[in-house]
């Protein structure tokens, strides 16, 4: 039943390993004492209520928001206080879960702002569209028309985002993530608000991205039969603490899931 | 341009990328120029080069920088008259120091010495957007004004305030008749015109407006909001810079602080806003805009009229008329003409059919 194909290569290497992480606003505790380990390779799913923690779990990860307490270690090293601009130059690139494009420009533009820290800034180069300035702008913009295939949205390419409609806007989101090649992509609700053959599009490509470049992701999602069929393994937040942790057929039945979430739903 | 751009189908990405794609609109750049450098020069008088097209000109430069700051990099500014006296006091300063250097050279380090300043003006930028950064860059125009009224050196100790542009040699050719100033300052302007063409289209250009459009975003995707911005400020002010040395040396001669007030930084504001933010042709539409309005005004108030009608009640309509416009544009069409340009051709393309 599963849509994955079950890989032979066990997935152990841990590239994040979070630890004992406390998060609150104010009074409010966002995140109380959350330990998380994120395996290359893996679609790992963090589900929960509304409010239950999920998004500032993923702006934990992402260097947006920094915990009161607790560690974050990448690949084995800690790692401290972090401007968010660099998280990207660390292989992690990520989508919001109100789609954060940028509205004045077309869905390639967007997917090209993506590859701006691959490339290199001149100023004079890039003044004259010249050298440097016009090579990179051409090799990216091949890279960036892989994507666009890969996606399936040749049609839309010069479109200015703001006028396309919301599934297609989602989609040029993980196109702008993927843009930056990371190693570890990480989706707030990327199939919230679709309808289903949206969502079976948007599932698809989640499955395609994780087979076929071995990006590790990590997403957050409300559809249970969306999280059963594709993810390799399911963290269940509420109230900011996690209580569950394992495959989907695991989570699925435990009774604390099923009180906290399942039951109610 | 009288023609569509339909059954034009890009075979590589390459041509794709090419400042003007579509080869009708390569043709049409090239008539402009070409319209520009010789059909103007043949049959303008000397009115309307001195007073007219070089003024236009002059302040195009302007907006051209402003628009770098406000429509690509979302950056709101109200210095840039203040950017403007930097770049004219500076040009003037170096010469007047050094007066073997020669005008072009003394212009760029004006646009330079406003880089600076705009960088500087620029920093609060960092933590403040919108509205508070709108007041602070407002220091900088009430700040920049007041420095070079009260400090004499600024203004060489003239007794009058005054500072009085050395005259322009180029190439053993001097450069004191409307038609050569025209000459100068279309070029200048034609070359930073394609500058900016070529950066909004790079990294840069993205990065500036992937600011304007989502911060969090940007910063996500790894571009760096501080270097970013900073840089749309650099990159503004040296236009606004240069445009106020063009401003002293070309169009006005003698030059006093006042000049460079309030009123022109928000003349500069509204050709942005009604040409188009972030647009190229756009600064160029606005100021056409902003120049020719009133003249047509003016004789169209004198024909119906007879002449009947006060200069006065005449300037009172013009406030109407652009406050009007500027009212339009803000809530209808934030894009401007470019945009409505834009649209319309849009909609020739594949005329009659709509899809
Ligand atoms: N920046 C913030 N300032 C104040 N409170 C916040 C902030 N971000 C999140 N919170 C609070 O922290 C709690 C957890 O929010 P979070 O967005 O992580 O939940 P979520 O699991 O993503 O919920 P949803 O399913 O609705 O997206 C909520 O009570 C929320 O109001
Ligand atoms: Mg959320």
């Amino acid at each position: 039943m599963s849509l994955k194909n079950q890989n032979l290569i066990s997935k152990s290497e841990v590239i994040m390993n979070i630890k004992n992480i406390n998060l609150s606003f104010g009074g409010l505790k966002a995140l109380s004492g959350v330990s998380l380990q994120i395996k290359k390779g893996e679609i790992l799913a963090i589900i929960g209520p509304n409010g239950a923690g999920k998004s500032s779990m993923l702006n934990v990860i992402s260097g947006i928001y920094v915990p009161q307490e607790g560690v974050v270690e990448w690949k084995g090293k800690r790692r401290n206080k972090i401007a968010p601009h660099d998280i990207a130059r660390m292989g992690i690139a990520r989508t919001f879960q109100n789609i954060a494009l940028f509205k004045g420009m077309s869905a390639l533009e967007n997917i090209l702002t993506g590859r701006n820290i691959l490339m290199k800034r001149n100023l004079f180069m890039e003044m004259l569209y010249m050298g440097l300035g016009r090579r990179q702008e051409e090799e990216h913009r091949k890279k960036a028309e892989e994507i666009i295939d890969f996606l399936e949205i040749q049609s839309i390419r010069k479109t200015p985002v703001a006028r396309l409609p919301y599934g297609m806007q989602k989609r040029v989101e993980l196109g702008r993530a993927l843009a930056l090649e990371p190693e570890l992509l990480l989706l707030d609700e990327p199939m919230a608000g679709m309808n289903v053959e949206e969502k079976e599009d948007m599932c698809r490509f989640v499955l395609d991205v994780n087979e076929q470049f071995g990006t590790t992701i990590v997403l957050i999602e409300h559809d249970m039969g969306v999280v059963m069929d594709i993810s390799d393994r399911v963290v269940v937040l509420d109230y900011g603490i996690k209580i569950a942790d394992g495959t989907p057929d695991k989570v699925r039945s435990e009774k604390k899931v099923i009180d906290a979430y399942l039951g109610v739903g | 341009m009288f023609y569509r751009e339909a059954g034009q189908f890009k075979t590589s990405y390459k041509k794709d990328q090419a400042i003007l794609p579509i080869f009708q609109d390569k043709i049409a750049m090239v008539a402009m120029l070409l319209f520009c450098f010789i059909v103007i020069p043949l049959f303008a008088n000397d009115y309307w080069l001195a007073s007219i097209l070089v003024p236009f000109l002059a302040l195009s430069l302007a907006a051209l920088g402003l628009n770098v700051l406000t429509g690509y990099a979302g950056q709101i500014s109200l210095g840039t008259a203040a950017f403007m006296a930097v770049g004219a006091f500076a040009s003037f300063n170096l010469q007047v120091r050094i007066p073997e250097i020669p005008f072009l050279v003394a212009f760029l380090w004006g646009g330079l010495c406003a880089a600076g300043v705009g960088i500087l003006f620029g920093l609060p930028s960092l933590r403040i957007k919108g509205f508070y950064l709108a007041v602070a860059t407002l220091a900088a125009q009430f700040f920049i004004e007041w420095l070079f009224t009260h400090f004499d050196w600024f203004t060489n100790y003239s007794t009058s305030g005054v500072i009085t542009a050395p005259p322009m040699t180029l190439l053993g050719f001097a450069i004191d008749n409307p038609l050569s100033k025209y000459f100068l300052v279309l070029s200048i302007v034609v070359i930073c015109a394609f500058f900016v063409r070529n950066l909004a289209r790079s990294e840069i250009g993205r990065a500036w407006m992937a600011v304007r459009d989502m911060d969090i975003a940007a910063e996500a995707i790894g571009i760096n909001l501080m270097k970013t911005k900073l840089l749309a400020f650099g990159v503004s002010s040296f236009l606004c810079g240069l445009a106020g040395a063009l401003w002293a040396y070309v169009v006005l001669g003698t030059v006093e602080p006042q000049a460079f007030d309030i009123a022109r930084s928000f003349e500069i504001l509204f050709m942005v806003v009604i040409g188009g933010l972030g647009s190229v042709s756009g600064a160029f539409l606005g100021a056409g805009f902003m120049i020719l309005l009133p003249i047509l005004l003016n004789n169209l108030g004198s024909l119906i009229t007879g002449g009947t009608i006060s200069t006065e009640t005449i300037a009172h309509i013009e406030y109407m008329v652009f406050g009007a416009f500027i009212i339009f544009f803000l809530i209808v069409e934030p894009n401007g003409l470019a945009r409505l340009w834009q649209i319309g051709k849009e909609k020739l393309r594949l005329w009659p059919f709509p899809y």
